[in-house]
């Protein structure tokens, strides 16, 4: 039994927006897995909640005319995973998805909450900013689009206010397009785990060339962060172990992670080298090179 | 506040009137008597509250009751065939010893039902993985992967 | 045969179907729920409760205090009662205590009508504390000014025991024997917990003046008597009653809420109250088990000669009692019984309080923690002799025909050496030992292995005892009661297999009750020590062969017959030489049953008092790659060798093995209980305390060394706790064939594994260079 004052089972955006404009103490809940364990915890005691559990209309994946990825924000993980359009344009946000908590987990938890959390740890949130994506929160007031790299504004904290909905993630054509990519979980076990670092790479080759790359860390700083050293690195230089080995050498003179009781801020270090090295090398073989020694 | 909820548990149709707040793990033990399902840790760490909602894997305990209005749920007190026998996969478990204290039992055949309803078959790796959503301290795992290779292994 | 067969549990049917009903799923509709108030801090005291907030919320029926509490101090460990005074448990926790000495102790309790309602007031009682500076390691809390946690205890040593085996001194030994080799190293353990995934939680109503605790707990008969001490009431007053539980591992060996649940119902005119634990509160006020640390000292020739030993150990033992210095006195034994010393052994345990989460019993009672210290130490004296770890362990390892010198235990059926022999051919040692030498590159190879020993039961330490009953069915199907528990790990079964062979009846016509209740069933210590097949296995199988005999008699009367040529057989009494069918067993129990002239009801109970005890042992190999750069293990391929005597059950046996192995996989790689510089849990849920998970356990491969235990009721000896001890130790010594890193404590956490992997120079500094 949660303490919650009351449950408003939305039936369209439009009718979430109204009950969230109506109520200062409303709150968004959609699958349940973050929102349920804070509340047990006593957070948001007695919140109005408001349900998007059941909005068809911010489901599932869609790929438009002009060649940009939708995704709905009450997408659960699992369905992300099995999208044929995430398989085939952009795995490496299926797989992320896939690394989340555990397969009931991923039935009921959405990619939407995963970025509203605000957390470091959010498993598909590296992917999301190493394929630029962008954010569509709307509100009684209308729509705006914030890029994710915007979006993040302290542990926990967004930019998005308590009366807006996130309602898709939208990745374009030139982030995607014969990109490689791969998204890299470090955790201390094999499943059920909060990620201890992640790391996502997605390029595009040119004759053997890195000419579009981003690198992109959960864990390695308060939020979710891209990391321009490591881009700056990388850019223009040929795909090879030399440069993955110099890429990880700038990320990690770029990168601020702390020491907590999960990890010290040198571990964390050598798994941010550690891991950029792993998923670059996968990256590039993935968009068709080879930095395999 | 109470609200009436309407949906199929076990194949058949159910109203009962539940709390806003009600996890469906609660509706489902305190309200139906369906006491198969598990409380291990309330926040989805454990798995043995898993119940089949619409032919899913889903931790009970987060999710609220009111979210099943319409929906088919199932646990293990539905499998049993109307002449009593055990499902096939019911069977391997009892055979290949993959019960021991059996608090997690219900649980894991019920993922396990997930899976064969896909029709396919998996490897044992595969198997560990759909599984890891369930922990077990008593097996180590090992007899319930037979148990589950014995009904939608790839062999 | 029924014995020696794998035959289905018997309880599977109904634990595959979700009919086996566990404590909570039994509680009525209309029970009470109550909600501990924890203290929020480590070390200090209670001066104020304020308790108007909580009255406030619907549903609220009661708030009682550490200041309405009994003064009575009663002990909690499960251990049998001792009639000398001088070998009682410790009697040092009050039901409720204004005396806070670990963060979440108990201090006052919410009682309402909905589990919501009890945990929204219970967050609503104010406290008022003074509080003192947390004591978080045994070092710590012996200084002196430290403060005492327990006023009889005014330095905090619970209590310390020391021995010497041999001549003269580990310094006289040392002095005499100049080019031995001595290797000086403290190895530690951690806090674990048992996480059964069953929550600890009991109810509790009346029923006229008596009260009925329903529970789940592995010592109902000892529970009964705990309840009693804590609340001073007479034992006939109190029936426990065990229905199926969701595992116990040791913690459920010990008063858990049981008797706050019993004194609660008296709070409430006896209607039922249920009090069920979180995972949070299982983690830190239940029970965990003891960090230990071991100083040890080992002088070894040469050639491999272990020729003497000293140890200090240092248990961690929390805020209360519990099982406290019978944990580390295990460890001590059999740091004793693992290796034979040429000169002198000297061993001295100390068990201190400290302001951390109760230290009890939990699979191995010690001896996970003292065989990892043990066999760290054994792998470490081979690199510095240049020693194979199988030969080290053959050379000195428990020789056959041991007699333990202080408590008389002999290793009646002795498999050990087999167990090595068996175990380092079955997994291949020598070759991998090889092939694994001078690897270079980011991941590499290593094969480590472990030796254990474990003592069966409590006999000569503490009482040994158990009970059977068994009564004939009008149908000639037999009843079988029995007071040994079923916690998952097959008890049920076994009995039911002992049963059938001593009567001679298949064992689907055998029906054990699975239920204790202390109103009905026959006495019994209960699941713990890996006693029950040995110990309540002899008393089934006597109280079968009673039943037996009188059957037969009965049989003989009838059909005008001598006894001694009737025989049981294919669920008939049949012709003992020609094997005829004289009579089925149901035609027979219909007529002792219901015949004018010959009812005879027929049932036979006995009591076994084990005056004798036998060791186990066995081997655990294992191999494992290490990526060095991420700081990770994993294992390839995991070998346990078992020397339990004959195996009741194969298929059981080997599950038993299994679940073992992969608790000590978590033991070894994942699992440890943290705390924050004031004594605060960090990671008291599932998510942060890193059990494996099915992706985390490797498949096991298991042999048994079976040798007929002449001590045993069918050549059996323990084995219930045994698989979880070597695996630990088993990796840690194939981490440094692999690596070269000794690591001396455990978990083999990636963070751990960092520090040493940079230290050894197996990686680049990277933060380091960052900070340059």
């Amino acid at each position: 039994m949660y303490d919650i004052a009351s449950l408003h089972r939305a039936v369209s955006v439009e009718d979430a927006l109204r009950a969230l404009a109506a109520n200062e103490n409303a709150l968004v809940i959609s699958g349940g897995t973050d929102v349920l364990v804070q509340n047990r915890e006593g957070r948001h005691a007695g919140a109005a909640l408001v349900s998007i559990h059941d909005l068809e209309e911010i489901r599932g994946v869609s790929l438009l005319e002009n060649g940009d990825i939708l995704i709905g924000a009450a997408t659960c993980f699992t369905d992300l995973t099995n999208s044929p359009i995430i398989q085939s344009h952009i795995p490496m946000l299926g797989l992320a998805a896939d690394e989340v908590g555990s397969p009931q987990i991923r039935n009921a938890g959405t990619i939407g909450g995963n970025v509203c959390n605000g957390v470091t740890s959010a498993d598909t949130a590296p992917s999301l900013l190493a394929l630029d994506a962008e954010l569509e929160l709307r509100s009684l007031e209308g729509e705006r689009r914030v890029p994710l790299e915007a979006f993040y504004t302290g542990p926990g904290r967004t930019v998005r206010r308590r009366d807006e909905l996130l309602c898709f993630l939208r990745i374009r054509p030139d982030s995607y397009h014969n990109v490689g990519g791969c998204y890299i979980k470090y955790g201390k076990r094999n499943a059920m785990e909060i990620s201890t670092l992640g790391c996502a790479v997605a390029l595009r080759l040119r004759d053997g060339v890195i000419e579009r790359v981003r690198v992109a860390y959960g864990v390695a700083g308060p939020t979710p962060a891209r990391c321009a050293a490591a881009e700056v690195a990388a850019l223009g230089k040929p795909a090879t172990a030399q440069t993955v080995e110099q890429t990880a050498d700038a990320a990690v003179r770029a990168l601020h992670p702390r020491t907590s009781w999960r990890a010290s801020r040198e571990f964390r270090l050598q798994l941010s080298h550690e891991l950029l090295k792993r998923a670059m090398t996968q990256a590039i073989a993935n968009a068709g090179g080879n930095a395999d020694v | 506040m109470y609200n009436t909820l309407n949906m199929t548990v076990n194949g058949q149709p159910v109203c009962v009137a539940v709390e806003e707040g009600e996890a469906l793990l609660d509706t489902l033990r305190d309200r139906l008597g369906l006491t198969s399902v598990k409380r291990g840790c309330e926040v989805g760490e454990c798995g043995a509250c898993t119940v089949l909602i619409d032919g899913r894997a889903v931790d009970s305990c987060l999710y609220l009751s009111l979210w099943a209005e319409g929906r088919s749920v199932l646990t293990v007190e539905g499998l049993r065939t109307d002449t009593g026998e055990l499902t096939p996969l019911q069977q391997a478990f009892v055979d290949e010893a993959a019960v021991q204290c059996g608090f997690c039992t219900p649980g894991i055949i019920m993922s396990a039902v997930e899976l064969l309803e896909s029709g396919r078959t998996y490897t044992r790796d595969e198997l560990r993985k759909l599984i890891s959503g369930h922990l077990c301290r008593c097996t180590g795992y090992e007899n319930i992967l037979n148990a589950l290779e014995r009904v939608v292994g790839k062999r | 045969m029924s014995v020696h067969s794998s035959i289905p549990r018997v309880d599977a049917v109904a634990k595959v179907t979700g009919q086996a009903k566990y404590t909570a799923d039994l509680v009525p509709p209309n029970a009470l729920y109550a909600k501990i108030v924890h203290a929020t801090i480590t070390n200090g005291l209670v001066k104020r409760i304020d308790g108007a907030q909580a009255q406030q919320v619907p549903g609220f029926v009661k708030l009682v205090t550490c200041f309405d509490a009994p003064k009575t101090l009663f002990p909690t460990p499960g251990h049998p009662w001792s009639v000398e005074k001088a070998h009682q448990d410790v009697c040092d926790r009050r039901l409720l205590d204004e005396r806070v000495r670990l963060y979440g102790d108990n201090i006052a309790v919410v009682i309402a009508r909905t589990p919501l309602a009890a945990a929204k007031a219970a967050r609503l009682v104010r406290v008022e504390y003074e509080e003192y500076p947390p004591l978080l390691s045994p070092r710590q809390a012996l200084l002196p000014g430290a403060g005492a946690l327990h006023a009889q205890k005014p330095d905090n040593l619970l209590a310390r025991s020391s021995f010497t085996v041999g001549e003269g001194t580990y310094a006289d030994a040392v002095a005499s024997e100049p080019d031995c080799v001595e290797l000086v190293r403290t190895y530690d353990t951690q806090t674990v917990q048992h996480c059964h995934l069953e929550l600890a939680q009991s109810m509790a109503y009346m029923e006229g003046d008596r009260i009925v605790v329903v529970s789940s707990t592995q010592i109902p008969h000892i529970i009964r008597r705990i309840i009693g001490q804590a609340l001073s009431l007479p034992l006939g007053k109190i029936r426990v009653v065990k229905p199926y539980i969701g595992g116990g591992f040791g913690n459920k060996q010990d008063a858990l809420v049981e008797p706050l649940a019993a004194w609660l119902t008296t709070l409430v005119g006896g209607r039922c109250v249920f009090l069920e634990l979180t995972r949070e509160e299982t983690f830190t006020a239940t029970r965990v088990r003891h960090a230990i640390s071991f100083d040890i000292r080992a002088l070894v020739r040469r050639d491999g000669t272990l020729v003497a030993r000293k140890l200090t150990a240092y248990s961690s033992q929390g805020g209360y009692a519990s099982h406290g210095h019978s944990i580390v006195a295990n460890s001590a034994a059999v740091f004793k019984q693992l290796y034979h010393d040429q000169r002198v052994l000297e061993a001295d345990a100390l068990t201190v309080y400290t302001s951390l989460p109760t230290g009890g019993a939990m699979r191995g009672y010690g001896i996970p923690q003292i065989d990892f210290a043990a066999e760290c130490m054994a792998d470490d004296l081979c690199r510095m002799i240049g020693m194979d770890p199988v030969d080290f362990r053959l050379r000195n390892c428990t020789p056959e025909g041991y007699v333990d010198p202080h408590t008389g235990i002999t290793f009646h059926s002795y498999g050990m050496r087999e167990c090595l022999l068996k175990g380092r051919e079955a997994f291949g040692w020598d070759e991998k030992r090889r092939a694994f030498q001078h690897q270079t590159g980011p991941k590499r190879r290593g094969v480590g292995m472990a030796n254990f020993i474990y003592k069966t039961g409590v006999h000569p330490i503490s009482l040994e005892t158990a009970a059977a009953r068994l009564t004939l069915n009008q149908d000639g199907s037999v009843m079988l009661q029995s007071g040994a528990t079923e916690i998952g790990q097959g008890a049920d079964t076994v009995l039911t297999q002992m049963a059938a062979e001593a009567l001679g009846l298949s064992p689907e016509r055998v029906h054990i009750v699975s239920t204790q209740d202390t109103d009905f069933t026959p006495f019994d210590l209960g699941a713990y020590a890996s006693r029950q097949t040995y110990i309540s296995g002899m008393a089934v199988k006597r109280a079968a062969e009673a039943l037996r005999r009188r059957i037969l008699d009965y049989a003989a009367g009838l059909l005008g017959r001598e006894a001694q040529s009737l025989d049981i057989r294919g669920d008939a009494v049949v012709d003992a030489s020609s094997g005829e069918t004289l009579r089925s067993m149901t035609d027979l129990a219909m007529e002792a049953q219901y015949s004018l002239q010959n009812a005879a009801h027929l049932s036979a109970e006995y009591t076994y008092h084990c005056k004798d005890n036998t060791f186990s042992s066995g081997a655990c190999f294992a191999q494992v790659e290490v990526d060095i750069p991420l700081c990770k293990v994993k294992i390839e391929r995991i070998l346990i060798v078992h020397d339990s005597g004959r195996l009741i059950n194969p298929q059981l046996a080997a599950a038993q093995a299994h679940g073992g192995v992969s608790m000590g996989v978590g033991y070894a790689l994942y699992e440890e209980m943290l705390f924050d510089g004031k004594g605060k849990p960090l990671n008291d849920n599932l998510l942060d305390y890193k059990l494996p998970t099915s992706m985390d356990s490797p498949d096991v491969e298991t042999l048994f060394v079976e040798l007929d235990d002449p001590t045993g009721p069918y050549g059996n000896k323990a084995l219930g706790e045994p698989p979880a001890i070597p695996p630990a130790p088993a990796i840690r010594n194939a981490v440094l064939h692999a690596t070269g890193v000794a690591v001396d404590s455990l978990p083999l956490s990636p963070q751990k594994l960092y520090e040493h992997f940079v230290k050894a120079g197996l990686m680049r500094d990277i933060a380091k260079e960052v900070d340059a």
